[in-house]
This record gives C-alpha cells, structure tokens and sequence, in this order.
C-alpha cells in the first residue's frame, strides 16, 4: 500500500523510485502505524466494554429460501477478542513486512475484513434484531450499482484528461430519460437504450465546453450538474406530472436467475438474481480494465490523459479521443442511471440525491481503474445499505454519523493516510 | 451590424470603433448571456406548456392558437418573475417595492459566499465547499443565537464572529490537506460540503441544536441576535445587505491593494513564479482558503439572523453552489459579484410568485442560472451565436490558474 500502485501495472517497483539494485527503497511506516492505531482503537471500542454474555444474531439464509440454516447466535465477546487478536497479529506481521520493504496488500484486505465482522459483531450484541445477510447483500447490490457505473465514467473521462464532475448529471439524466422511454414504449429494455443516449448527450455538453471552448472542466462540470438538476426538476414538474400514467410509469426490469449460481449460500442471490443492470456491470468491469490498460485503443486514452502532447507527437488525435472518451463515459454514467429505476420504480425530482459525488469519490479510492472503482463502489454500497438496515433493527451508532463514512474516507485517501493516490499527469488540462 | 470582422481592409470609421469596444466587452457578452438563457428557458417554458401543446397538433391550419399560447405562456412567466423580483404594481401602497427588497435579502447571502469563492478562483483554489461552509456558519450563529445570554448589540457581534471563525475553520481543513498532503482541494471541498450537511442534520437529532426531540429545527434565535431591519417590520430587508455590500468593498481591497492580496493573485497567475519570488505558497492556500470560508460562514450567519432566524439541515439551501455561478457570472471581482448576485437574487426572489401566478415551476430558474453561466464561461460560443467580431488575444472570462 505504500508504493502508489497502479492497478494495471503490477509489481512491487514505484514509478519514481530508482531501478537499481543497490539502492534500497524508504522504509514506510504508515501503513503497520496506522495498522496499531485502528486496532488499539477498535479494541477499546468494540472488546473492552462488550459484556461477556451479550449474543450477536446472524442470519445466513432469507426465511423463505427452499432450505434454511439455522441463525447463528454468536457469542459477542468471545468473537470479538478473537478478531482482535487477528487484528494484532496482522499488525504486528505487517511492521515486518514494511522493515523487510515488502508491503502485502491482502494484509490490509484481512485487517479490513475482521475489523468490519468486529464492527458487526458489536452493533448486534447491543441489539435484539437478527442481521439478514443475504438481504444485507441484495440491498449493497442495488446501492452499489450506480456508483460502479458513475465510477466508471470517472475513470473512462479521467483516464482521457477530463475531470467528471457531472457524473451526478448524467446519471440524473439516464434515469429521466430511462422512465420516458420506458414508460412510453411499456418496455424497460427501451429504457435501458435511452438512459445511455441521456448520458452521452450531458457528456457532449461537457465536453463542448470543456475541450472546444477550453471552459475550466471542473466549473463545466459543476454547471451541467445544475442544468441538469433543473430540466429534469422542470420536466418532472410540468410533463411528467400532468400525466404520470404515460410519462412516468417505467415497468420493472425482470430479474434473471443464473440457475446454479444463485444458489450460492449467502452471495448467491445477491449477485446472480438480478436484473440485466448488474450482469451488464459484472461483464463492463472486465471488459474496461482490459481494454483500458491492455488494449491499442485504451493505450492512446490513456497517454492522452497522461501526457497529451507526446500523444500528439505520435499522431494520436488528443481532442477527438477525448470527446469519445467523454461522451462514452457519460453514456456508461447514463446507463447506470437507469439502475434508480430498476425495480419500477417512477422518476421523482432528484432521484441520484449526490450518488454521482460519491461515484467520484470511488473511482478516485480505486484509484482510476475499473477493477478498484469497482471494489471501493461496492465498499460505499455496503456502507450504505449497513447503514439503513440498522437504522431498522436500532443500532448503537447514529444513522447521520455513519453515512459520512464514505466522505471521510475518502478525504483519508486523497490526503495519503491510506496510501498515495496519483491521477492522470493531465487530468483537467485543456490541450493544446 | 453591416459591418464584419471579414473585411479587415476598410479603414475604421469612429461609430465602428465604438461598435467594436462594444462588442468585445465582457458587458455586452454578459447581457447577451442572460438574453440567451432568457430565450432558452422561454423555449422550455413553451414546450411543457399544456395549451401550448393542445393547440400544436393543428398548428398548420390556425398557427395563431399557438404562437398566442405560446407568447401567454413565455410572457405570464416572465411578468410575474418580474413581479415576484423587482417592482409588482398589481400590489398597492409599500407591497409595490416589497420585491425588490426580497430580491435583496436573498442576494445576502450569495453575495457573502461569492465573495469568498472568487477570492478562491483567483488563487487558483477551486473551492466547491461554499455550501458547506454557509451550513457550518450558520449553524453557529444559530447557536449562539438561541443558546447564549448576550447584551443587544455585542449578541449579533458575537453571532457573526462565530460563524466566520467556524467557516473559516471548516475551510481552512481543505486548505491544510492542499498545503501539507497536496489533496485536491475540490474533491475535499465536495466531501466536507457532505459531512457538514450530515454532521449539521445529526446535530439536529441532538439536544445541542434540535428545539425538542424528533424536530430536527433549532430554536428561534433571540432577538437581540438577530440582523435589525433596515425598512421597519414590513420587510425582511437586514443590514445584512449593507454588510455583504461593505465585505465587497473590503473584499476589493484585500485583493486589489493590500500585500496579501497581491500574494494571493501571484500564487493564481503561476504558483510556480510566486514561489520562486519568495511567496508561501502553502501558507497562501490555507489563507485563502480561512478567507473564504470566513466570508462563506457570514453568509450562513446573515441567511439565519437575517432571513430565517432558525436552523434546518436545509438552510443553506443551494446557496452554496449558486454561489459558484454567481462568482463566475461576475468574473470573481467584487463589483462583478454583487451585480451577479442581485440578478441571481432576484431569480431566486421571483421564482416562488412566478410559480403561484403562472404555474412555471421554480426550477426553470436553475436552468436560467446554469444557461448563464455556460455561456458566460465561454465567450467564444456567444460570439459566434450573435456574430459578434473576435477579440485579438482575447483573455479567458474564466480567469482560474490552473
């Protein structure tokens, strides 16, 4: 975690440290100091003041699948302490690792892992509620997909040179235009079509604007988002209102049941009976890092966004490979917008409520690429739908305070506590 | 207008001259932004209009139905948006300037805000967290307001110190991450506007600000908190407006002829030129930073001891991005800002009449305002929209370093 990795581009070298043998790189300490901080922190917070009988309730099967397991009434306390060994232990292996300059990245996965079962475990000894993983997993699902596709768009424009800041836009605008177009046609796989082409055309402002004219990208961005926020507002108030029933009325996407996949214990419903949205993401993630980081096409975006002018010099068309850049971005953007609707659900004012924001705060924890946009969307998803679900079963720690959790966190990553993270060299510069 | 830029031969004549200086002012540029977002919005406004729409269908045989639909439409909401903003003469006796000072208070605060994000822009700092920054000061000022015991004029002192040291803090944590880790400054921004408004909305569901349990809205703040009247009881206009107006002054002082000012500027023209001349970068961006939130944090204190006089997770409302608009619509200069925002004060003052008296929803608004601000951003673009002739070596409307 201390060499800023790029994903892409495996391998323990750092881009600016030197190659040769004979010179050994720094020893970085943040990463195992931090590692004691979080689990002293998490000792006092969690262990220490849990007593000794409290039980916490988990449920692994929905109450009515086919087949049931029986809800495992842990014993808190005794969970606890064993996590927090492990947190030690991993601390303490990951001091060594950071002497021997090797830093291990699924030291920090693990620590990440026990840390949340230690969180769980503690919420559900203060509570008489059983937690339904399943459903908590369904629900991360339906949270998280819009942030994957919102992520992605950030990663395809900035990838290319071109801040996003109007993903909360153009997911705004593939929602509204997925509920028109669904509701006229009376086919949500129309409105599937149309939530993309709603994406492209909010990305064509932005990159009118931002590569033709030269307008700052962040200001564009900040600009198309109002814009947006006021047409759909306007539409919805007038068109959309007056006639709910032909204009807002989107049916529900069916949900395919992968046959031995969903069967799964615990994961399986939740990723493999869903609606086209999400296997279209499963595909998308693999389909964008290859070609991003293995691809001819993805090497030209990428050097673009990189160092524009040595593009230039090799022949690469710097600002037409940005407008695509953008507006295919958008269009992914769009299409993940139609993900709010997914359930039949009509279009109301506002309907992305800041997920865009936070789409962006994803692609830049996972770092501008597919893979850990990805990962840290899912991560905030599950925070998300965490949060709701204990709002019900009555949790120790208030609703406001754990929704800034994914702000926070991401102010931590963009300031280096959790490891340095590197956007494109031109990433929001106009060229030439 | 005969005259074109193609025919670069002809000896200019003086009215030509005259045209020309015309036509390559940002002044002109800025009124034909609004009159093309104006024009845009009316388009709007025609299309989602019912009748409109009913009369389209046998538009070819009596066009005369649409277009009067049409021109009803554009004209009752424009009227009544006029109404709503600045004069109402359906009203009787002192109702008639009622909106004009309406229009006043609702520029307060976006004046405040302005100021601070264009002191940013200059610097090169692309501060998103005006909202934020209006939340975490009014806030404060809120508290002070209802929870401390003060005599009358030192209450709304204390009030409005408060508030600005809280925004400048709150604002200062952006500038201390750009300084010392080299975060960006605009996705921190755009992070602390959201943990303000959960921290603001937790606040809420506690005893320190909540005015009982399950109402998330503080009390009322004293009287003697509050920002007096200027105009008696029978307007909301506060000496806020006067405050706001005297920042600008101040604001147009710091930046234009004091040491700092300069130092700010040096640090946006190229940051790199200003460090070799011996300026503290880092310390300049966490100053600049403390700067506008200060003046970010009044702006809350005035939308709350002036306007509102109590606290919602709503208060600022979307003060702080439309403060961003009205920085760019006034080209981040002082005068610039507060005639930018008067006119976005106004479209925010009109909009709820316009809403009653013609049923165009208030959101044509943001429309209008984003429309502006597209166009003022890229002159370019309304050049060739208008046929208007170039500006050699024209400057970006835009001025942010990069």
């Amino acid at each position: 975690m201390t060499a800023p990795m790029m994903a892409g581009t495996p391998g323990p070298v750092e881009p600016g440290a030197t190659l040769r043998a004979d010179v050994l790189g720094t020893v970085s300490w943040r990463t195992p100091i931090t590692l004691a901080v979080i689990s002293i922190a998490a000792l006092f917070a969690f262990v220490l003041f849990t007593p000794s009988t409290a039980l916490a309730q988990f449920a692994f099967t929905e109450p009515d699948a086919s087949w049931q397991w029986p809800v495992w009434h842990a014993p808190a306390r005794l969970v606890l302490i064993l996590c927090a060994v492990g947190t030690f232990a991993l601390t303490a292996a990951a001091f060594i690792a950071a002497a021997a300059r090797k830093p291990r990245r699924w030291y920090l996965v693990v620590f990440g892992a026990l840390v949340l079962v230690m969180f769980l475990v503690w919420v559900m000894s203060a509570s008489t509620g059983t937690l339904r993983l399943p459903f908590l997993l369904g629900l991360t699902m339906t949270w998280a997909v819009p942030l994957v596709f919102g992520a992605f768009a950030g990663v395809l424009c900035e990838r290319a040179g071109v801040i996003n800041i109007a993903i909360e836009g153009q997911l705004l605008g593939g929602a509204f235009l997925c509920a028109i177009a669904a509701s006229i046609t009376g086919s949500p796989y129309i409105g599937l079509v149309a939530a993309p082409i709603a994406g492209a055309l909010v990305g064509l402002i932005l990159a009118v604007f931002s590569i033709t004219y030269k307008v700052d990208q962040i200001i564009v961005g900040v600009v198309v988002n109002v814009l947006v926020l006021g047409l759909t507002n306007y539409l919805f108030s007038t068109v959309l209102s007056e006639n709910p029933q032909e204009f807002n009325s989107p049916p529900p996407l069916p949900t395919w049941r992968i046959p031995v996949l969903a069967d799964i214990p615990v994961l399986g419903d939740a990723l493999f009976n869903q609606t086209v949205i999400v296997y279209a993401m499963y595909v998308a993630v693999f389909v964008l890092q290859y070609m991003l980081f293995r691809s001819r096409w993805g090497l030209r975006l990428r050097s673009v966004g990189e160092h524009p002018k040595a593009a230039d010099t090799v022949g690469i068309k710097v600002n037409r490979t940005r407008y695509r850049a953008v507006v295919l971005g958008s269009a992914v953007a769009g299409f993940g917008g139609a993900s709010f609707l997914a359930a039949g659900l009509a279009f109301t004012k506002e309907v992305s409520v800041g997920r865009g924001y936070i789409a962006l705060a994803a692609m830049i924890l996972g770092r501008w690429s597919p893979r850990g946009a990805l990962a840290a969307a899912v991560l905030f998803g599950f925070t998300d739908a965490l949060n709701r679900v204990l709002r019900n079963i009555g949790s120790p720690v208030d609703y406001e305070l754990m929704s800034m959790l994914p702000y926070l966190a991401t102010i931590f990553a963009v300031a280096g506590l959790v490891g340095r993270v590197r956007p494109p060299a031109a990433d929001g510069k106009p060229y030439p | 207008m005969t005259d074109t830029p193609q025919r670069p031969t002809e000896t200019p004549t003086r009215p030509r001259i005259t045209w020309d200086e015309i036509a390559r002012s940002s002044a002109l540029l800025t009124f034909l932004a609004i009159l093309a977002a104006l024009v845009i919005s009316a388009i709007l406004i025609v299309a989602a209009d019912p009748q409109v729409r009913g009369s389209v269908s046998y538009f070819f045989e009596r066009p005369g139905d649409t277009l009067g639909a049409a021109w009803s439409a554009v004209s009752g909401a424009y009227t009544s948006l006029f109404r709503g903003a600045i004069f109402d003469y359906e009203a009787s006796g002192a109702r008639t300037i009622r909106p004009i000072t309406e229009t006043m208070v609702a520029a307060t605060p976006l004046l405040f805000a302005a100021l601070g994000l264009g002191i940013g822009f200059r610097a090169g700092l692309f501060n998103i967290g005006a909202q934020g920054q209006v939340l975490m000061g009014g806030a404060m000022a809120a508290w002070i307001g209802f929870a401390l015991e003060l005599p009358i004029v030192l209450h709304v002192i204390v009030a409005l110190l408060g508030a600005a040291v809280v925004g400048g803090l709150w604002a200062a944590i952006a500038g201390v991450l750009k300084a010392r880790t080299g975060a960006n400054e605009v996705i921190v921004t755009i992070m602390l506007n959201w943990i303000a408004t959960w921290l603001i909305t937790w606040l809420l569901t506690t005893s320190i600000l909540a005015r009982a349990p399950n109402r998330p809205i503080s009390p009322e703040v004293d009287p003697s908190a509050r920002l007096p009247l200027m105009l008696g009881s029978q307007f909301r206009l506060h000496w806020g407006f006067v405050l706001a107006l005297l920042a600008a002054v101040g604001v147009w002082w710091l930046m234009e002829r004091s040491t700092i000012g300069f130092k700010f500027r040096a640090v946006g023209a190229n940051m790199d030129a200003a460090r070799t001349a011996g300026i503290n970068v880092n310390l300049v961006f966490v100053m600049v930073m403390v700067t506008a939130g200060l003046l970010a944090g009044l702006g809350g204190a005035a939308q709350i001891l002036g306007a509102d006089h109590t606290l919602r997770a709503s208060s600022a409302g979307s003060i702080g991005f439309d403060a961003i608009t009205v920085a760019l619509l006034g080209r981040n200069r002082p005068a610039g800002i507060v005639g930018a925002s008067v006119l976005f004060g106004a479209l925010r003052a009109g909009s709820p009449l316009m809403q009653t008296a013609s049923q165009t929803p208030i959101d044509i608004v943001l429309v209008i305002q984003a429309v502006i601000v597209l166009f003022i951003a890229a002159p370019p673009l309304v050049r060739t929209m208008f046929h208007l002739p170039g500006r050699p070596g024209s400057r970006r409307a835009v001025e942010v370093a990069s």
